[in-house]
C-alpha cells in the first residue's frame, strides 16, 4: 500500500512539475485585427460595392436580398443602378452567377456561399485572408495563402493589391520564433521545421498594385465590414433594441424590488 | 364574480386548488438565493415552449430546406431573429438554472427523505431535458448539428450485439438523413415537451405534498401553530414567494436579455460558428464538440480507453455518471441534511465534485491535445495527452463523490441542528 502511494505521488508530482515547466508558447497563426466599424454606413456601402464587383462573380450570398441593402441607407434605385448585375428583381437574393458544377469544374471546389461566412470564420480571419495571398509557382492558380494554405481561390484583388512573396526565416527554438513573429506586428505563421527548428512565415510586397498598401487595407476593411453586416443584418437594430430592453427591465426591477420589500415587512 | 366562482367551484375544484397549491401552500420563510432557480426553470420551460411554437411556424424539417429556413427566420420573418436567439439562449439558460437547481439540492440535502420521489422525478426531468436538447440541436442542420447527432447516435451503436441495429432504428437510416431530421423534429416539438410538462406537473405536485426543504434542512411541518395548524416557520407561497420570485425573474431576464441582444452566440458556446455551415455528410469537421451543457459527460466518454476492442465502456461510464444522481437519497447517510451543519468531509467532497464537473466541462469543449503530451521522463504517463490524463483523474473523483458517499457522510462530524429555521 505504501509503495503504491509513493509511486502515485511520484507520478503526480513529476506530471504536475512537467506540466508547469513547459508552459509552452503556442505555434500557429498571428493575425492583424480587422478594425471595422459596424456603424460606419459609408464603409458598409463601399464594402457592398466591393463585394458585388469582386466576389459576386463566383460566390453567392443566397440568403441576402438586394432590397435589404436599404439597411445601409441606399434607395431602391441606387441599389438597382449600382449593385444589381445578376437579376432585375429587387427582392431576389444574391445568387451566384455561376453554377456549383461550373465552380467545381473550374476551381476544383465550388466557391462557398458567403452570406454567413463572417459568422463561420470571424472578421479577423477574412481580413487577414486578403492580406495573406502570395505568389506560388507550384500551385495551379499561381497563388497561395498564408491564412488558408493551398486555397483554390486565386487572388482576385491582385491588380489592386500588387503581388507579395513568401518570406521564411528559421529560428533555433519556438521562443525565438514566437518573439520574431510578434515583432512582425502583422500576419505571421509559426511552424515547426526540420531538425527541431522553427520557421516564421510572413509575406512581403513584391510588385505594387494600383492601390497603396494603406488604400488596399482600407478596401479590404470595407469589404470585411460588409461581410460582417451581411452575416447578421439585424445586428445594429438588435443592439439598439437591447438598450431599450435594459432600461425597461431596470425600471421593472425597481418596482419588483419595492413590491417584494413591502410584502415581506411582516416576515421575521 | 363570486357567484361565477361558486358556479365553477361546484363543478371544478378551482378555489381548492388555488388554496392548496398557491395561497395556502406554506413554504419555509428562510429561502435564500439558491431557491430562485426552481421557478426560473419553470419560466425557462414556458419560454422555450412559446418561442418554439413561433419557430415551428416558419421552420421546415426537410434536409434540403432546414438550414435555409433558419436563415429565413433570422432575416425575413418579422422578429424572427429575436425568437430564434431567445430559443437558442433559452436552451443554455434552461441548463444553467437546472444545474444550479440541482446544486441547491446537493447543498441543502433536498433529495433526502421524505423528498426521495421528488428528487427522482427531478432526475427524470433532467434526462428528458437532455433528450430535448439533443433532438433540437439537429434541427438547424448545420455541420455541428449533423456531426454531433452522428457522434451521439454512434454511441448507441457501440452496445454489444444489438448496437448496429439500434443505431439504424434510432436514425431510421444508415446515416443521419432527412428521415432522422423528421423524426427528431417530431420528438423535439411534441413527444419530449409533453413528457417534460407532465413530469414538471408531477414534480410540483410531489413538492407540494412533502413541502419544500430549506437552507437549514429541517422540517417546518414539525413545529405548527396549535391554533391555525400552519407551520410556525412557514409563509404562504402567495403572495410572499410570488412577489419574491418576480424579483428573481426580472434579474434572470436582465441577464438573459444581455445575451440575446448583445452577445447571442456567446463566443461560440451558445451558437457554434461551425453550425453556420450547412450539414455536409461528406465532410467531417476537424473538431466535433457538443454544446457546453453536455461537455462534462463528453469529456468522460473520451477519457475512457477502449477495452476488448470496444468503445462501449466509455458510453457505460457516461450513462452511469448521469444515473448515479438517482441514488443520492440512499447514498447519503448523514444525520443532517444541510451543508450548514455538515462536517468538512462532505464539504470537501462536494467541492471536489463541482471542480471536477466544471473542469470536465471545459475539457469536453477542447481537443484532447489542448495541453500537449507528457514528456518521456514522466513515469507511466510518458507520451499520454495531458488533458486525457486529467479527465481520467476527474472522472474518478466524480464517481468517488457518489460511491464513497455512504462512508464519508456517515463518518463526517456534524453540528447540532437548530429547532427552528435561521436567517443568514
Amino acid at each position: 500500500m505504501r509503495k503504491l502511494t509513493v509511486l502515485l505521488a511520484a507520478v503526480a508530482l513529476s506530471a504536475a512539475g512537467e506540466a508547469l515547466a513547459s508552459e509552452a508558447s503556442e505555434a500557429g497563426l498571428r493575425m492583424e485585427p480587422a478594425l471595422v466599424n459596424r456603424l460606419d454606413v459609408e464603409s458598409l456601402q463601399r464594402g457592398a460595392r466591393n463585394f458585388v464587383n469582386y466576389c459576386l462573380n463566383c460566390h453567392g450570398a443566397q440568403y441576402m436580398r438586394y432590397n435589404r441593402l436599404a439597411d445601409l441607407g441606399l434607395t431602391e434605385s441606387q441599389i438597382r443602378d449600382n449593385l444589381m448585375f445578376a437579376t432585375d428583381k429587387i427582392g431576389s437574393t444574391m445568387l451566384a452567377p455561376i453554377s456549383r458544377a461550373d465552380g467545381t469544374a473550374w476551381f476544383g471546389v465550388a466557391p462557398p456561399d458567403l452570406t454567413v461566412e463572417s459568422r463561420i470564420r470571424g472578421k479577423d480571419w477574412i481580413y487577414n485572408y486578403f492580406l495573406g495571398f502570395y505568389r506560388d509557382e507550384d500551385s495551379t492558380t499561381g497563388w497561395n495563402n498564408l491564412v488558408f494554405p493551398s486555397v483554390a481561390m486565386p487572388h482576385v484583388l491582385w491588380n489592386l493589391a500588387g503581388t507579395q512573396k513568401l518570406v521564411e526565416t528559421e529560428y533555433e527554438n519556438l521562443e525565438k520564433a514566437e518573439a520574431a513573429a510578434i515583432a512582425i506586428k502583422g500576419l505571421a505563421l509559426v511552424e515547426p521545421a526540420k531538425g527541431g527548428k522553427w520557421v516564421v512565415k510572413t509575406v512581403a510586397p513584391d510588385t505594387p498594385g494600383t492601390l497603396s498598401a494603406v488604400e488596399y487595407k482600407a478596401f479590404v476593411t470595407d469589404l470585411v465590414n460588409y461581410l460582417d453586416y451581411m452575416a447578421e443584418p439585424i445586428r445594429n437594430e438588435r443592439i439598439n433594441i437591447g438598450y431599450v430592453v435594459m432600461l425597461y427591465l431596470g425600471v421593472l426591477f425597481a418596482f419588483a424590488y419595492v413590491l417584494k420589500r413591502n410584502y415581506w415587512k411582516d416576515v421575521h | 364574480m363570486e357567484k361565477f366562482l361558486n358556479w365553477i367551484d361546484d363543478r371544478f375544484p378551482l378555489t381548492a386548488l388555488w388554496k392548496s397549491q398557491v395561497s395556502e401552500y406554506y413554504a419555509p420563510k428562510n429561502f435564500n438565493l439558491w431557491y430562485f432557480f426552481g421557478s426560473l426553470a419553470l419560466l425557462a420551460l414556458v419560454m422555450q415552449i412559446v418561442t418554439g411554437i413561433f419557430l415551428t411556424m416558419n421552420y421546415k424539417p426537410d434536409a434540403t430546406k432546414a438550414f435555409e429556413s433558419v436563415e429565413y427566420i433570422m432575416r425575413d420573418v418579422a422578429g424572427g431573429w429575436f425568437i430564434r436567439y431567445a430559443h437558442s439562449t433559452g436552451a443554455s439558460a434552461f441548463f444553467i438554472v437546472v444545474y444550479l437547481h440541482m446544486f441547491r439540492a446537493l447543498l441543502y440535502g433536498s433529495y433526502r427523505a421524505p423528498r426521495e420521489l421528488l428528487w427522482i422525478i427531478g432526475c427524470f426531468i433532467y434526462l428528458a431535458l437532455m433528450a430535448e436538447a439533443f433532438f433540437g440541436y439537429l434541427l438547424p442542420w448545420g455541420q455541428m448539428s449533423y456531426w454531433g447527432a452522428q457522434v451521439i447516435v454512434n454511441l448507441f451503436s457501440t452496445v454489444p450485439i444489438i448496437g448496429d441495429d439500434l443505431g439504424i432504428w434510432i436514425r431510421g437510416d444508415y446515416t443521419i438523413s432527412d428521415v432522422t431530421l423528421n423524426r427528431f423534429f417530431a420528438f423535439h416539438v411534441i413527444a419530449v415537451p409533453l413528457v417534460l410538462l407532465i413530469l414538471v406537473v408531477v414534480h410540483l405536485m410531489a413538492l407540494h405534498e412533502v413541502g419544500s426543504n430549506n437552507p437549514d434542512g429541517i422540517e417546518i411541518k414539525e413545529k405548527k401553530d396549535p391554533k391555525t395548524g400552519h407551520p410556525l416557520d412557514g409563509i404562504p407561497f402567495h403572495p410572499y414567494y410570488t412577489v419574491k420570485d418576480i424579483v428573481g425573474v426580472v434579474v434572470f431576464l436582465i441577464v438573459f436579455s444581455i445575451v440575446v441582444f448583445f452577445w447571442p452566440d456567446v463566443g461560440g458556446y451558445f451558437l457554434e460558428s461551425n453550425n453556420f455551415i450547412p450539414a455536409n455528410p461528406l465532410q467531417t469537421p476537424e473538431h466535433i464538440a457538443p454544446v457546453w451543457y453536455f461537455t462534462p459527460y463528453y469529456a468522460m466518454l473520451r477519457a475512457v480507453p477502449s477495452f476488448l476492442n470496444s468503445q462501449f465502456w466509455g458510453v457505460l461510464v457516461m450513462g452511469a455518471a448521469v444515473m448515479l444522481f438517482f441514488f443520492l437519497p440512499w447514498l447519503d447517510r448523514s444525520k443532517v441534511k444541510s451543508i450548514r451543519y455538515r462536517g468538512g468531509m462532505y464539504k470537501a467532497w462536494l467541492a471536489a465534485f463541482v471542480v471536477s464537473f466544471l473542469i470536465l466541462g471545459y475539457l469536453g469543449v477542447v481537443p484532447v491535445t489542448v495541453w500537449g503530451q507528457f514528456g518521456d521522463k514522466v513515469p507511466l504517463l510518458g507520451g499520454a495527452d495531458r488533458a486525457t490524463v486529467l479527465a481520467r483523474v476527474l472522472t474518478v473523483v466524480y464517481f468517488l463523490f457518489f460511491i464513497l458517499m455512504p462512508w464519508y457522510t456517515a463518518r463526517d462530524k456534524t453540528k447540532p441542528v437548530p429547532e427552528r429555521v435561521t436567517w443568514r
